[in-house]
Order: structure tokens, then C-alpha cells, then sequence
């Protein structure tokens, strides 16, 4: 393969994944602390229509991040009232958010263009590119790696970061403690519902903030169904990667991949049906969900937080 | 003072009936603030909905032309439910179904006995959906590997697979350039009980006798309650977990697969886009809402289906967006999630001077249920 291929591939799986980073480290903060969302659908669609509505309107991409994160923590505290105060179904929960979120998205594109019309199709400002010097000059990986927008520069610092507090930190042994035995963390004093109502909604947020990435950069502008499925992608990630924020970057660069080396392929106008080629992160998705669940097994170790999915209430304990 | 939740001495019959009422209010207040927010009418849109879905014979034939589907796939997802299967793939195998009862009819019909047809198309997507479902199935039973994620990957795979077909290898080469298959030959399409009303109506009724009676009046039937209500006790008294999961995933992607047949051999007569535009997922709000309950499957299959027609009215009499169907479902949902507590459990607010503790009189209500 020659380089110029090569680091063109690389720009794009790593455009290609930065949502997915966002999104699944948000939904392993949420389900570490036991709360299953799988509203990330639904979440990363309004992110991804907020931000590119505010910062159509109001051209400050600083605002339009800042409300599609809001955007996200909004819907992702009503699933967290609902699954942690009132110990609803989570599953049925989650879905529900997505229903809710893309047909509310898919409203509100048509209505919050200029004068009440259609949002889609319309070009606003979006995330430029920023080379850093010296390093965007490297060698081989410069031009992909130095070459990006804030938000995938953002995850440098805020992967590595996010698996220190998991696991480094006491904030973060809470969290873990919440999601594994919430019994016991509530003897130890801590506050089970406190802990996960915050990371339920951080993940909503970041999951907002990857969809916001998608409007204002990958895709520049709104378009139905903007997310396509990544949102449930980024809901597979999580066991990807093992409830691992390190590990989601493999897996999201894996799938960004497939996404980038499809835009070659169509690109060089090969025979293969593009239907064919986009089943291709769907069922490599089931393949290393089997592979690892096997692999799992055999070890006898999964990484599932103990109590993910189930509600916590005292008078229940026993 | 503080506020505790605590457990009902028995289920609560006046909340399961108000929950869903307030849920219904709730959400029309909802819709109607977003409607006005957008600067129309919310009463006369929502006039207009009622009666695009529920006003006059044409109105209703399309409302029951589009239970259909959210009927089966919801009793598919229902049975599936019971056994603690989150079956999300509804959608992928109402999908392959289609599929099947489309190569049936296009490639075997016509070499066919004619009264073989119809049983034969409805078969073969019977049987595919149930093929399509046994996958994540003997996945969960036998390698434990989540059933959520594998049912919602499938989908996208069988989508994207009936897209293609439609597109490239079926494609009706005198179709005018519109993308979708031949139309099917009048041996293969479903009989129509009135207007565009096809027997999948009368498959559908039968579909939610036969599961209320396996539910209620078989060994298997109690057996998979059992499973779905206890695991511990059901392998306690020896209940062969696994392959009970195979069995019920194998029926419930049939009654998807049905679904799918259905809908190309009873509505479009022919494969074309609009064969999956998301009546499985639907179909598991069709299932939480009924709460397992074949024949609340059917009426609230049909009332969901409803909205969706209402929906489309909106968009083609006024402009309005469709999607106003899954906002309102999306409304009507969130608070009947919540409310769903309420059935079991009570508020109680407590004067925290009166020192007296809270107690939980009702532990261990749940086993008695």
C-alpha cells in the first residue's frame, strides 16, 4: 500500500471514529455505574441537530458544542429518573429514548431552518481543521494524526484521561463500586442514586457531543438519519472494549476503518454492491462480540459490571 | 420530611388503569406545546390525526392495514420477552421473511400448484424469520453472548440485504428505473378481506389465540412463564433453559418472518423500500405496553398504529412532520415507564421528627404475586 493511501485512510477512520469514541466511553461510564442506557441513538441525533442548529443560527461553534452536550445530559437525565428513581424497565427505557430522540430530531430538522423551514441541506459553519506544527509534517502518521479538528485532537488527552479516573482515582472507584455491588457501596456510604444519575448523564453528554462532531465536521450540515446506526455501534463497543475507555479506541478505529476503507473502495469504483460493503461493521460486530464472549467465558472473567441493568433500592437489600 | 417508596400489599388495579390515561394526557400536552411552539394549531392537528387515522371506513382500513404488522412482530417480541429475550431483531426478521415469501412468489409460484402458493409463501417466511432469529438465539443459549446487541446487528445486516436485493439482483428490469421487484403474480397475493385489509388480520387474531393458549394452558406454556418470572427456580425444577430459548426465539421470529410475508404479499405485492420502516421496534413498544398480553398486543398494536397513520396525515393534509408520531409515542412511553412503578409501589412522605422508621411491610409481595 503506499503512504499517500495509507495516511488517507488513516484521516478518515479517525474522522470516522471520533463520535464513536465520544459516545461509547460515555455509555461505559453509565453502564459501569449499572445503568444501561440505549438511548445512545436517540441522544447522539439531538446532539447532532442541536449542534448544528445552534451553530447555524448563532455561528459559535463553542456554543453549539456546549448545547449539544446539554442536549444529551437533558435526555439522558430522564432515562436516569426513570430507570434509578422510579426503577423502570431499562431496556424498554432506552429504547424509548432513541424513539424519542430521532423522531424529535427528524421534527425539529424540519421546522428550525430559517422562518420555521427545513434544516437539512443547509451549510453552516463547521469545525475546520487545525495542523499542528512541526508534528503534522511527521512522517507516515503527521498528516492524520496533526491534521484533525478540536474535537479529535480532544481525544488524546480526554481517552487516557477518562481511564485514569476509572481507575486510578477515588471518584472512580466509587463509580466501579456502584455498578459492581451497590449494596456494598451504599455500606461503604456511598451514594448509589447520586452516582449514577451523574455518569448516566455525563454519557449523555459526551454522547451529544459526538453527535455534534458528526453535523459540524464529518458530515458538515444536517441530514435525516445523520447518525445511522452509530449510536447502537458505539452500544456494542462498549463490550468491544470490555468496559475498558483504552480499549474503545481500538474498537472505534476498527469501525472508523471500515467506514474509511468502504469511501476508498466506492471511491475507486469497485463492482462490490455498497449494501454488501455496509454490512461489513455489522457483522464484524457480532463476530468479536461471539469472539470475546467466548473468550470470556473461558476465562471465566467478563467485564460486565455485576449489577448493569439493575435498579437499587435499600429496602430491597438481602 | 422525606419521601420513600414502598411496596403495595398487592398490585395495584386502579393504577394500571389510570397510569396509561395520565401517560395519554401527558403526552398530547406535550405534543400540543411542541406544536405550538412551531406555530400551528395543536387542537387542529391533532383533529386532523384522529381523523386521517380513525375517521371513516378508508381511515380505519389503513389504521388495521398497518396493525398488522405491529400485531405479529409485537406477539413475536411478547413471547420472546417472556423468557427474558430481549429480542430487538424484530425488525431484521420481518425483513427476512419478506425476502423469502418474495423468492417464493416470484421464482416458484408460477410452477406451482396455485393452492399451494399462498400456504407456501407464508412458510417460507415463517421459516426464515425464524432461521434469522435462531442465530442470536444459539448464540445466547449456548455461548451466552448478548442478545441485544446480535438481534439489533442482524437488523442492519437484513436490511441492507433487502435493499440490495430490490436494488441490484431482483430488480423489476421494467420497473422504470424505480427500485424494487417485479410485481408478484395474483397467485401470490393475500386474499383482501375488505379495502386494502388482507387475511394477515385474521393470521394475526390467530397468532395471539394460539400464544394465550400455549402461555396458559401447556407445560411449555408454564414453563417459559416460569422461566421468564424466576430463572433460579425454573432451573431449580429442571427446566432446560437453553433450548427453551432456542424454541420460543424460533417461534417469535416466525411470527415476525409472517409479518414480513405479509407485507409483500398482502400490501405491496412486490419487494420495494418501505418494507422495513421500523414496525419491529415499534413492535416492542406494542409488547412493554400490552405487558406481555397477546390480546393487549392486538388493541394496543392497534392503537399505536393509529398514530402512525395520523402521522402520515399530518405530513401529507398540513406539511407537518411524520416523525410528530414517534415524538408522541416517545411521550406517551416515558411517563407510563415511570408510572409502571406505581402498580407495585407507593409514595409515602415521612415527618422525619416522628422518628418513626420507614418500613417496607410488603417484602417478598413479588414472590406471592
Amino acid at each position: 500500500m503506499d503512504i499517500a493511501l495509507f495516511a488517507s485512510i488513516l484521516t478518515i477512520t479517525l474522522r470516522a471514529g471520533t463520535s464513536l469514541v465520544y459516545a461509547t466511553v460515555g455509555e461505559i461510564y453509565a453502564e459501569r455505574s449499572g445503568i444501561l442506557n440505549l438511548g445512545v441513538e436517540g441522544m447522539m441525533m439531538m446532539g447532532a441537530l442541536a449542534g448544528f442548529a445552534v451553530a447555524y443560527h448563532s455561528g459559535s461553534l463553542a456554543l453549539a458544542l456546549l448545547l449539544a452536550m446539554l442536549v444529551g445530559g437533558l435526555l439522558a437525565a430522564v432515562h436516569a429518573f426513570l430507570s434509578i428513581s422510579l426503577r423502570a424497565n431499562q431496556v424498554v427505557s432506552g429504547l424509548t429514548l432513541t424513539l424519542f430522540g430521532t423522531g424529535m430530531a427528524s421534527f425539529l430538522g424540519q421546522r428550525l431552518g430559517p422562518g420555521g423551514t427545513y434544516l437539512v441541506g443547509l451549510i453552516g459553519p463547521s469545525m475546520k481543521r487545525i495542523p499542528v506544527p512541526i508534528l503534522s509534517e511527521l512522517p507516515l502518521v503527521g498528516p492524520s494524526l496533526f491534521n484533525q479538528d478540536i474535537l479529535t485532537y480532544g481525544l488524546y488527552v480526554f481517552v487516557p484521561l477518562a481511564w485514569w479516573y476509572l481507575y486510578k482515582t477515588r471518584p472512580g472507584l466509587y463509580l466501579r463500586a456502584v455498578g459492581e455491588h451497590p449494596q456494598t457501596a451504599d455500606a461503604m456510604g456511598i451514594n448509589v442514586a447520586a452516582n449514577r444519575y451523574l455518569y448516566t448523564i455525563l454519557g449523555g453528554m459526551l454522547a451529544g457531543l459526538g453527535g455534534a462532531h458528526l453535523s459540524l465536521s464529518y458530515t458538515k450540515g444536517w441530514a435525516e438519519n445523520i447518525t445511522g446506526g452509530r449510536g447502537w455501534i458505539a452500544v456494542a463497543l462498549v463490550i468491544f472494549a470490555m468496559w475498558d475507555p483504552l480499549r474503545s479506541i481500538v474498537g472505534a478505529l476498527l469501525f472508523g476503518g471500515i467506514n474509511a476503507i468502504q469511501f476508498r473502495m466506492q471511491a475507486a469504483g469497485t463492482t462490490i454492491p455498497p449494501a454488501l460493503l455496509n454490512m461489513l461493521p455489522y457483522i464484524a460486530t457480532i463476530v468479536v462480540l461471539v469472539a470475546i464472549t467466548w473468550w470470556e467465558t473461558l476465562r471465566k472473567r467478563i467485564g460486565a459490571p455485576a449489577a448493569l441493568g439493575l435498579p437499587y433500592a435499600r429496602e430491597e437489600k438481602g | 420530611m422525606r419521601v420513600v417508596i414502598e411496596k403495595r400489599q398487592a398490585v395495584s388495579q386502579s393504577a394500571r388503569i389510570l397510569v396509561p390515561l395520565i401517560s395519554f394526557v401527558l403526552s398530547l400536552v406535550f405534543g400540543a406545546f411542541l406544536l405550538f411552539l412551531s406555530g400551528v394549531d395543536p387542537l387542529v392537528t391533532y383533529a386532523a390525526m384522529a381523523k386521517g387515522a380513525l375517521g371513516g371506513r378508508y381511515a380505519l382500513s389503513e389504521t388495521l392495514v398497518k396493525a398488522i404488522p405491529l400485531m405479529l412482530t409485537g406477539l413475536g417480541v411478547s413471547i420472546a420477552f417472556r423468557m427474558l429475550f430481549w429480542n430487538i431483531g424484530a425488525e431484521g426478521q420481518l425483513a427476512m421473511g419478506g425476502v423469502a415469501a418474495t423468492g417464493v412468489a416470484l421464482f416458484l409460484a408460477e410452477r406451482m400448484p396455485s393452492w399451494s402458493v399462498l400456504p407456501a409463501i407464508i412458510l417460507a417466511g415463517m421459516l426464515a424469520g425464524a432461521v434469522w432469529g435462531a442465530i442470536p438465539a444459539l448464540l445466547r443459549a449456548y455461548l451466552k453472548v448478548n442478545e441485544t446487541i446480535t438481534t439489533l446487528m442482524m437488523n442492519y445486516i437484513a436490511v441492507l440485504w433487502v435493499s440490495h436485493l430490490y436494488h441490484i439482483p431482483w430488480r423489476d428490469p421494467q420497473g422504470y428505473g424505480f427500485p424494487g421487484t417485479a410485481q408478484f403474480p395474483t397467485v401470490a397475493w393475500l386474499p383482501r378481506l375488505f379495502d386494502r385489509v388482507h387475511l394477515g388480520l385474521v393470521l394475526a387474531v390467530v397468532a395471539a389465540a394460539v400464544l394465550w393458549f400455549v402461555l396458559q394452558r401447556t407445560k411449555w406454556g408454564f414453563e417459559i412463564r416460569i422461566t421468564g418470572e424466576n430463572p433460579r427456580a425454573a432451573r431449580y425444577i429442571g427446566i432446560d433453559i437453553a433450548r427453551n430459548i432456542v424454541m420460543v426465539v424460533l417461534l417469535s421470529g416466525a411470527l415476525c418472518g409472517l409479518a414480513g410475508a405479509c407485507e409483500v404479499s398482502g400490501v405491496m405485492h412486490r419487494m420495494q423500500q418501505g418494507l422495513t420502516v421500523g414496525y419491529g421496534y415499534t413492535a416492542i413498544i406494542v409488547a412493554w405496553m400490552s405487558q406481555l398480553n397477546p390480546w393487549g398486543a392486538l388493541l394496543v398494536a392497534f392503537l399505536l398504529a393509529a398514530l402512525l397513520v395520523g402521522g402520515d396525515q399530518i405530513q401529507l393534509a398540513m406539511g407537518l412532520p411524520a416523525a410528530m408520531a414517534f415524538v408522541l409515542q416517545g411521550a406517551l412511553l416515558f411517563p407510563m415507564l415511570g408510572g409502571a412503578l406505581f402498580a407495585e409501589y407507593r409514595l409515602r412522605i415521612i415527618r422525619t421528627d416522628s422518628g418513626g422508621a420507614a418500613t417496607a411491610p410488603g417484602i417478598g409481595m413479588e414472590e406471592a404475586r
